[in-house]
């Protein structure tokens, strides 16, 4: 918003350290989701996930975005992979290949995943077209500015998450309750 | 030019933190655990009261075989240490010593930075667990992820009541706002804070994960030498970061009379008393069962810090 009221666009051809950091580590990013996914290791792959989650809390931070790429690695890393890897402990995950990791599915995922992508990717690049962040000025993503453009302007999806959230959670302790006989 | 020179001595004042202060933890672990159990401890080491002893101990580690079981994972099994020891070392980056910008680098959400990058350790003993390619080890990893899941909440939740009092997830801007009066408003936060960083740390009482009567050392079961000196390590940082962060959140960082000058030393003496109480109740408690663990987590810890986030919110509405 700021760089476009200034009415100044950095050309794509002499890019700063911080845009050459931000493409290494985003293909870094990739290329540890595209080993996720084909690695025939179960937590391998789970590890993998770690490195690319991680990959995306460094994007986040690069983008000015501090508190929301400490929250990426606190629940994701800390909490959905901790998970992740407590499931494939107590199914006795086997160090090694894992051959009936694989199943038929493999070319629709990949079109899924290819579908999915593609329309990412569209819509960011539409939406985000000729905006730039400025990273000298006033830091935009900020735990501030983060809470106050969540509270003043996104309170209703705010809150329709949160109910969401407590739907799901009543649902996982309904059916996780033992029925009494 | 001046600005890299400044960040680079930071840098350099928080490893050297990192390199003594465990040591320290760990030296007066020794001692005070004989006294209070009518022993001498280390006495030799060094000459005055074994003070060198833990020296000793890091140079028998180094000289002891690396090995690395047949049917292990061994990249993973390589790796697990230095993902369980490095976390802590970047905590102490963002933790305020003193006023007037005494911290290694201050974070805009450093609140959030620490407890992430804490959460990030554990992975290391769940890696280590899984690629031992042992039954103890993953017994003990299995029990590490259920324990880190049950308590990572109360902790979030006690730290998240301090952050609304204090109106900043900054860390040196928690310690800038405290009066005298927070910490008998946050005692029960604090409380459970500390509780659930103990058992997150796996102290006792809550060593259940590498209970040495029944599942030998837990995840750390296959590792000799350096690297389970580095997971010994990692325990005794983690020791020192809990207890720096309880004190900035909960008990006034470096407030105290003559707060200008000597500051910091308010920091480290606080510091240094929970350390005391951490090594006091390993040696008080008794470990406690799985199952305990786990129900004082979810029907103890959490109830009292989502009380004491209400009790913050409704001083903070009267009061503003």
């Amino acid at each position: 918003m700021n760089a476009l009221a200034a009415g100044h666009h950095p050309g794509f051809l002499s890019p700063t350290g911080v845009e050459i950091t931000f493409v290494l580590v985003g293909l870094a990013t990739l290329g540890a989701a595209v080993l996720t996914v084909s690695t025939r290791q179960l937590v391998h792959a789970a590890l993998w996930l770690v490195v690319a989650l991680g990959g995306l809390a460094v994007e986040y931070l690069l983008l000015t975005a501090e508190f929301i790429a400490w929250v990426q690695v606190l629940i994701y890393v800390g909490s959905v992979v901790v998970l992740l890897l407590f499931g494939l402990m107590l199914t006795k995950a086997p160090i090694g290949r894992s051959p009936d990791a694989d199943s038929g599915n493999r070319p629709v995922a990949l079109g899924v995943a290819v579908a999915a992508a593609a329309t990412l990717v569209w819509v960011v690049v539409d939406a985000f077209r000729t905006t730039w962040i400025d990273l000298h000025g006033v830091v935009q993503g900020s735990s501030r500015a983060t809470g106050v453009s969540l509270f003043r302007h996104w309170v209703l999806p705010f809150e329709a998450l949160s109910v969401l959230l407590l739907a799901a959670l009543v649902g996982a302790i309904v059916l996780s309750r033992r029925e009494e006989k | 030019m001046n600005g890299t020179i400044d960040v680079l001595l930071r840098l350099l004042g928080v490893l050297v933190v990192f390199l003594v202060f465990p040591l320290l933890v760990g030296q007066t672990e020794h001692k005070v655990m004989a006294h209070m159990q009518g022993r001498l401890g280390p006495m030799y080491a060094g000459g005055f009261h074994g003070w060198a002893q833990l020296v000793a101990d890091g140079v028998k580690f180094a000289q002891k075989e690396d090995v690395v079981p047949a049917d292990a994972d061994r990249t993973v099994f390589q790796l697990a240490p230095a993902v369980a020891l490095l976390p802590y070392l970047l905590v102490l980056v963002a933790i305020p010593v003193g006023p007037h910008g005494f911290v290694g680098q201050n974070l805009d959400a450093g609140l959030f930075f620490v407890l992430a990058v804490m959460g990030v350790g554990v992975l290391g003993s769940l890696m280590a667990g899984w690629a031992s390619s042992n039954k103890y080890s993953l017994l003990g990893g299995l029990r590490t992820a259920a324990q880190l899941m049950a308590y990572e909440l109360p902790m979030l939740l006690a730290a998240a009541s301090v952050a609304m009092a204090a109106g900043t997830l900054s860390l040196p801007g928690i310690v800038g706002a405290y009066h005298w009066w927070w910490t008998p408003w946050q005692l029960v936060g604090g409380v459970v804070f500390f509780t659930a960083g103990l058992a997150e740390l796996q102290r006792p009482p809550f060593d259940m994960p590498v209970a040495d009567s029944e599942i030998i050392f837990g995840a750390y079961t296959e590792y000799t030498g350096l690297r389970f000196a580095l997971f010994l390590l990692a325990e005794y940082a983690g020791i020192v970061v809990l207890c720096g962060l309880t004190t900035v959140l909960f008990l006034g960082g470096w407030h105290g009379p003559w707060a200008g000058g000597v500051g910091w030393l308010w920091t480290l003496a606080k510091t240094a008393l929970l350390a005391f109480v951490v090594i006091w109740l390993r040696v008080s408690y008794p470990r406690l069962r799985e199952d305990q663990l786990q129900k004082f987590a979810w029907t103890v810890l959490i109830p009292l810090a989502l009380a004491q986030i209400a009790l913050t919110g409704v001083v903070k509405v009267v009061t503003s």
